[in-house]
Formats: C-alpha cells, structure tokens, sequence
C-alpha cells in the first residue's frame, strides 16, 4: 500500500483567524443577547443562561472589548483573502445553479463531499454569506454605536432604529450559518482536525 | 432544514456511522468539559477579567474622543416626528421622582470657575435661548425624539468665566445622581442647559428646574435636576459610569 500524502488544504492564516473569530462571534452573540435583552426589539427575549455579562453594562463592557477583536480579526482574515488570492481559489467561481443543485442534495443526504481541498458550491455560498453577514454586522453596529459622527453609515440602514433591526438580523443570519455549519462538520467529522492541522491525509 | 438532514442521516445509520456518533458523543462530552473548566477559570480569574474589560472601555473612551467631531451635528428632525408621550427613564421610578421647589432653587457653580456666584431660576430664563427636536437615545437600546430650549451650554461656559481649557465638566444633581463629560462636548453647539421640554417648563419627570441636552450622547450622560456644574481636570466619574457603563459614551 502506498504512503498517505498529506496535503495542506487551510493555509495558517485561515485556521487562525477562523479560531479567533469563533471567540470573537461567541462573546459578541452572547453579550450581544444580554445587550438585547434590556430592550427587546421584538416580542421575546433570550435565555439570560445563554448570556454574557451578568447585567447590561457587563454585557456592554464585553461587546466593546471583544468587538476590537471581531474587527481586527476580520481585517486580516478579508485582507488576507483577497491579497493572497484565498477567496478567488476556494470560494469562486458561484453560480446559483449550482448553489441550489448542491443545497437540493445534501438535503437529500446525497451532497458528496469527497474532496477536502475543494469546497461544494453550498459552501462556498454559505461561507460566502457568512462573512457578508458579518461585515453587515460589524458595519450596523458602527452605524449603533455612532449614528452623530456616522451618520451617513446609519442612514443608509434607515437611520438608528433601521441600523438596530438590521443588526439584529445579520446577528440572526450569522447565528443560522453557524449552526448549519456545526450541523455539517458533525456529519462530515473528518472535516474537523484539518481546522486544526491544515491537512488532510490523501491516499496516493 | 436540519431536521430532514438528520432523518436522512439516520436514515443511512451503518454500523461504522454509529461507531462514529459514539466517538462524537465522547468528543462533545470534552468540550463540555473543557468549557466547565474554562468557566472555573473565569470564576477564579474574574478580578484580571473585570481589569481587562475597564481597560478597553477606557481605551474606547479615548477612541471616541478621537472620533468625535466638534462642528458634526447631531441630526435634527420636524416636530411631527416628536414622540408622544416622551418615555420617562432614571434609575429610580416615575413615582419617586423629586419634586424640586424653583423659588428657593439656586445652581451653585464650582472648580476652575472664575465668576462662581449661584444662579436663580428667572436669571437663567432671562438668558438668550435656543431649541432642539433631537433623538435622545438610551444606553438600554431605545430611542425617543423629543424638543428641548434652554442656553447654550457654551455660552453659559463663557458667560460665567469656566476654564474650557479644563478636562471635565462635572454634574451634580438634586436626586443624588452624578455624571461628567469631556469639554468638547460641553462646548458643542447643540449641548443645551435645557429649561423646557415640549415648550413648557421642564416637567419634574424630565428633570425641572433643567437637565444638560446632548444629542451627541447617550440619555444617561443626560442629568436631570442638576444642583451643581463644576470645571475640573480630575476624573470625576459618574452614578452609572462607577458601577460600569462606559464614560464617553457618545454617540
């Protein structure tokens, strides 16, 4: 039997960023409920067991302190994608065709995912989706946090009141992919060391 | 969605896929661990974390005084946008608000003031006044647009001779509550020392005799019923800034 090859699918600055930013999303989704929670926007609130900060200035003090890292992590991993040409390799090219032909499969539990190096067109929208949600997130909170001196940001949001719905539903967006995302590395488990090592073993 | 995956997943339960599940159970029964184990951390590194997160949020302090701009105004809006009825907010409430007596009401002045002599009520009416239909927004997330005419804190600043070189502009006010601005903010065109509300006196629920207006922070930064005003360059906090919420707070 032949040697297995090890092949780098994950480049270093993708599996770190990718950690990082785990962190980063669960401290702000969590304080970000609490935050949330003080005055709810639609009729229900989250589990405060579910919640980061014990209190709304706790939950405040989190959401700013971990947003620094949501954002620098964020620049590295974006810059790093379209200079190294990351994006361009794994996420493009996208049709829709081929996005809901994908979708329609592993639906079905058919969508074969035999080659690690190579994302399906489900993922790649997915991961596409999820780091458009997240610059929507990270631009509606600016757009929160400063609608005086960024004011142009939050009226193209529908001024304070728009910028916090649609925080909110990039927050519900991000919250969605991740889980399906869990779902899938869970069905797929060989997926999961590869996040931590890069490679994947590749009988020759 | 993820239900049909998993009756499709199940649906092709093998042995090997059950051998699987059992070593995902046994993986997922170590992140549990090892999230307990984080949050033993937490507990007992709790005093290093609340450090961490006052740092940041006086470093967010100095990034917003970098960001904030003092010519950028706050948006203005018609008075058919007001909201009606104005919603009351205080730490304390609406049945415990003070009800202050204006006859005998005088606002002292204090720190780097140069003409520090009190002021009466009719004596702060006779000073030339400006309105504002601005949004008030709270800390809690909601917003109210409301009207408010008073003086212009930075005349007032001139007219009793602070020294806008200081740091701090400090309130004290009559139900014991506290805050302090930056003095670029204190010297912003739209920071008002609001007497009326709605065109009438400011009621006691919004904070008779005169609350400070700035459209350019957040509501608690607000105070109602201020007692005092004083110019100083030491950190003088603030009711809620002490116990966490974060001192600029500007918006």
């Amino acid at each position: 039997m032949a040697a297995d090859i090890k092949e780098l699918v994950h480049p270093l600055v993708v599996r770190v960023t990718h950690w990082i930013n785990v962190v980063a999303v669960l401290l702000m989704i969590a304080s970000g409920w609490r935050i949330y929670n003080a005055d709810p926007i639609f009729d229900f609130s989250f589990p405060d067991e579910l919640t980061l900060g014990g209190w709304l200035a706790g939950a405040l003090q989190w959401h700013f302190a971990a947003m620094w890292l949501l954002a620098l992590n964020g620049l590295v991993y974006v810059c790093y994608g379209i200079i190294a040409g990351h994006f361009r390799r794994k996420l493009l090219p996208i049709s829709p065709r081929a996005v809901l032909r994908d979708v329609r499969d592993a639906l079905r539990g058919r969508l074969a995912h035999d080659d690690l190096s190579v994302y399906n067109a489900a993922q790649r929208a997915a991961y596409l989706a999820l780091i458009v949600a997240l610059i929507v997130m990270v631009l509606s909170g600016l757009a929160i946090w400063k609608p005086v001196q960024l004011h142009w940001l939050a009226m193209l949001m529908g001024d304070y009141e728009g910028a916090r719905v649609v925080h909110f539903f990039a927050m519900a967006a991000v919250v969605l992919i991740v889980i399906v995302h869990v779902i899938m590395v869970i069905l797929v488990p060989r997926t999961f060391p590869s996040m931590f090592t890069g490679r994947i073993r590749r009988a020759s | 969605m993820s239900n049909r995956m998993g009756g499709s997943f199940l649906a092709h339960r093998t042995p090997q896929v059950a051998n699987l599940e059992r070593r995902l159970f046994l993986k997922r029964g170590l992140s549990v661990g090892a999230l307990a184990l984080l949050a033993g951390c937490e507990l007992t590194d709790a005093e290093s974390v609340q450090k961490v997160l006052w740092a940041m949020s006086r470093w967010n302090d100095r990034v917003q005084d970098w960001l904030f701009d003092p010519r950028r105004l706050a948006p203005e809006f018609p008075e058919s946008r007001i909201t009606r009825p104005f919603p009351f907010n205080g730490y304390y409430s609406e049945s415990e608000v003070q009800v202050i007596d204006g006859t005998d009401y005088k606002l002292e002045l204090g720190g780097m003031i140069r003409d520090a002599k009190p002021w009466r009520l009719p004596e702060l009416y006779a000073l030339p006044q400006v309105s504002q239909v601005t949004r008030h927004i709270c800390v809690e997330g909601w917003s109210a647009i409301g009207k408010w005419s008073g003086v212009r804190f930075s005349d007032f600043l001139q007219r009793v001779g602070a020294d806008t070189t200081a740091k701090y502009v400090g309130f004290q006010c009559a139900d014991d509550y506290s805050t302090s601005i930056d003095m670029a903010t204190a010297l912003h065109p739209q920071t008002l020392l609001a007497l009326r509300f709605a065109d009438e006196i400011l009621p006691p629920k919004y904070g008779f005799p005169m609350k400070l207006r700035m459209p350019t922070k957040l509501g608690f930064k607000n105070p109602k019923h201020i007692a005092a005003i004083f110019v100083t360059n030491e950190y003088p906090g603030g009711y809620w800034e002490d116990k966490g919420y974060n001192w600029f707070s500007g918006s």
